[in-house]
């Protein structure tokens, strides 16, 4: 085994992280061939593949290799030439692997890109050198922000049409900054590419000497990552309860979860939600042997020193540093469902791993995601929509805000008829 | 302080495997694990190991045998149930072409791969499965790049693109009504590489046909197979001791092998690096057109 992990690290497979990140821009501002260009320039591209997508080119008679076919998915969308779902890409570089949630730019646009940055470390959002900041772009930018997508890189795109002129790019950073300052982005940078052409995406750009910036691959091997996870709060969902029932395993009770927030040691003092009752971790079990400590996002297997009740949908904490147990409480909701939202509706809901009803006591106001205005009154929440609702729940559920914990603070909502997820929800 | 509260690429997609394959007990009465023999199965049902131990692992594995196998592939597979002390089910293809259930393609391109479907939802309808695991991941054909984690298919297993339900944060919705069931994919996040950087890794056994080895073997429209009872050779496809390995394990009839030195996991990895086809590059079946993978997928295929 030693010898093993020896050579792994001489290797460097064993360093590597992972970063999670999602691409947003309008119809036509270049996302294809942005990604594409990030999977040609790292050379994640196969023989088999670049083939395909140059007899697909030659067949429609462009004159370059048209590199946004790569990301091109399912055949209708092949068919009617657009993307109409969230699609996953995965690259690596010797640093790090990296993991593309490719949502499309048009209809259904919030509940795609709603979906792509629930896991994302990172948002790319692409704006048009061109057109500067849009109406979409503040659209993007507050997804990012109601998500609490740790990270944010503006890339101002197609910057060879504006001759690589500084000017379209500080005009941007300005207009975004003006308008994000009322949004909660916590690390914002801005980067002036071509996609087509490749400067500042892999490789620096040699028309640019005014950007002394780094390279977007730069910013995606290189941002810190290491706290976009609550480390400070303990928040371990039951799962599943471990009971071998083996000779060897006879009276094993394990917790099997994965840790969704702070850091769970061997011998300290826990307590089991709802019962409250408390006890101490007696080990933190996984197949290879015992570990000291857990942290997100860790599985692992709990067993606790007392034999107390716990089962599924349970949640185990610290004793000093408890969330919120609550029946009634208010959610942003952004609504994924074909039909509007019923006020007064009974949905299904899901949190952690604790499943529960609710009722939609209550719309508080609807967002203008393009003006960042609170509607009220406006009972209507239909597909895409963003809006702030009270619910209430037939059991307590153990919660932080979204801000807090993005694994404690997230919900979805399913419709009881058709079993359909039909709200994303982030509690406030 | 804070780097020691970090996990390498393959603890993350490891640990994210093991919720999903936790959710996958918890939420369903009566799964199943496809185990195909191939490596990412086993790395499938490694994962499972590692999520309920020490416990077994709560559910049967399941081989839909195309009776076209390298005969290294069923050897391993018994051994490898035996020592992780799981229930395997076959299900067989050969059974349903007796049965008249199905019928054998002919020709010198006959492949059994697209008549796995009907023994697998007759033995999902048999065994009251209401979900099937899967080793299937997203990097390995443009079709499944949107492929859920839990996907939904209908009572007759079809799966309708335009109908999946969105996947957010970690939260699985895994309801359903009767008759309805789902495919999970527990690595559907894992690439190639990360598969055999893994197995380096854990030092997971696989079968002895992913190292390279003589073998009889023939080209086929650019394709090497290897010579099998199953399958026909022409007059003009000359048959010659080859040095191979696999790069998948399937129908032996179509999945092509390449040449290869790589004798080990390490010379494996370097071999991946620097190669330039995809896996299913070497799938004779997937060639056939463009979109093979997405019809196979609508009428059920993994
Ligand atoms: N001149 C120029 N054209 C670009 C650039 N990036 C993309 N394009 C072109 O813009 C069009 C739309 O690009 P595409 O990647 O399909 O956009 P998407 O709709 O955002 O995916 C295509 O014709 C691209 O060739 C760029 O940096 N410079």
């Amino acid at each position: 085994m030693e010898e093993v992990v020896e050579k792994y690290d001489s290797t460097g497979y064993l360093d590597m992280e992972l970063l999670r990140f999602t691409t947003a821009g309008s119809v036509d501002d270049g996302k294809s061939t942005l990604i594409g260009r990030l999977l040609y320039d790292s050379k994640s591209i196969f023989a088999d593949q670049m083939e395909a997508i140059e007899a697909v080119s030659k067949r429609k008679g462009e004159e370059h290799v048209n590199l946004a076919l790569l990301t091109d998915g399912l055949r209708a969308e092949r068919e009617q030439g657009i993307t109409i779902d969230v699609a996953y890409r995965y690259f690596a570089t010797p640093k790090r692997k990296f993991i593309i949630a490719d949502t499309p730019g048009h209809i259904q646009y919030t509940r795609n890109m709603v979906t792509g940055a629930s896991t994302a470390n990172m948002a790319i959002i692409l704006v048009d050198a061109r057109h500067g900041v849009i109406e979409q772009t503040k659209r993007h930018a507050y997804i990012a922000s109601l998500l609490q997508i740790p990270h944010v890189v503006v890339c101002v795109n197609k910057m060879d049409l504006e001759d690589f002129g500084e000017n379209a790019f500080e005009k941007v950073r300005k207009d975004f900054e003006d308008f994000s300052a009322k949004l909660a982005i916590k690390d914002v940078r801005f980067v002036p590419i071509s996609a087509l052409l490749g400067d500042n995406v892999v490789n620096r750009s040699t028309n640019m000497p005014w950007y002394e910036g780094p390279t977007l691959m730069h910013i995606l091997e290189n941002v810190h990552i290491g706290s976009d996870q609550n480390h400070i709060d303990a928040r371990f969902p039951v799962q599943y309860v471990v009971r071998p029932m083996t000779t060897e395993y006879h009276d094993y009770r394990g917790y099997a979860g994965r840790v969704a927030g702070g850091i769970f040691r061997k011998g300290e003092e826990v307590a089991v939600l709802p019962s409250g009752f408390t006890s101490k971790i007696k080990s933190i079990d996984s197949m290879s042997g015992p570990v000291e400590k857990a942290f997100p996002p860790m599985s692992v297997t709990l067993t606790l020193e007392d034999d107390i009740d716990v089962s599924r949908g349970d949640m185990i904490v610290k004793v000093g540093n408890q969330p919120e147990s609550k029946q009634e409480f208010d959610v942003m909701v952004c609504w994924m469902g074909d039909k509007p939202m019923q006020v007064g509706g009974k949905y299904a809901l899901k949190h952690t791993s604790r499943d529960a009803r609710c009722v939609i006591k209550d719309v508080r106001y609807k967002m203008n995601i393009n003006t960042l205005q609170k509607i009220e009154d406006d009972n209507n929440i239909a597909l895409n929509d963003i809006a702030r609702i009270t619910v209430r729940t037939t059991v307590p559920i153990f919660l932080d805000g979204y801000r807090k914990n993005r694994n404690t603070g997230s919900l979805i909502l399913i419709d009881e008829a058709t079993n359909n997820t039909v709200g994303a929800g982030m509690i406030v | 302080m804070e780097s020691s509260y970090k996990l390498t690429h393959l603890r993350e997609l490891e640990s994210e495997s093991m919720f999903v394959l936790r959710e996958v007990a918890a939420q369903f009465e009566n799964p199943v694990l496809l185990f195909s023999g191939g490596k990412d199965s086993i790395v499938v049902a490694h994962l499972a190991r590692k999520a309920f131990w020490p416990a077994k692992i709560p559910f049967p594995l399941m081989h839909i045998d195309t009776g076209h196998n390298f005969p290294e592939t069923i050897e391993f597979r018994d051994k490898f149930m035996d020592k992780i002390g799981a229930r395997l089910i076959v299900a067989s293809v050969q059974d349903s072409i007796d049965q008249g259930k199905i019928v054998e393609e002919k020709g010198f391109n006959a492949s059994r791969n697209a008549l796995q479907i009907t023994p697998l939802l007759d033995a999902i309808e048999e065994h009251k499965f209401d979900c099937a695991l899967g080793g299937a991941r997203r990097d390995e054909e443009k079709a499944r790049a949107k492929e859920r984690f839990f996907s939904h298919r209908d009572d007759f297993g079809q799966w309708d693109p335009k109908n999946q339900r969105p996947e957010l944060w970690n939260l699985f919705n895994g309801k359903k009504n009767m008759g309805e069931h789902f495919r999970v994919f527990p690595i559907s996040n894992w690439t190639e590489m990360d598969i055999w950087q893994y197995i380096l890794l854990e030092e997971i056994e696989i079968p002895n046909l992913y190292f390279s080895h003589m073998r009889e073997c023939f080209e086929r429209d650019g394709v090497i197979l290897g010579k099998t009872d199953f399958i026909e050779t022409r007059d003009t496809e000359e048959v010659k001791p080859m040095q191979v390995r696999f790069r998948t394990i399937g129908d032996a009839t179509c999945t092509g092998a390449v040449l290869s030195e790589a004798s080990t996991l390490e010379d494996i990895i370097d071999e991946v690096a620097s190669t330039r086809v995809t896996e299913r590059g070497g799938r004779s079946d997937d060639k056939r057109s463009e979109a093979a993978m997405e019809d196979r997928k609508k009428q059920g295929y993994f």
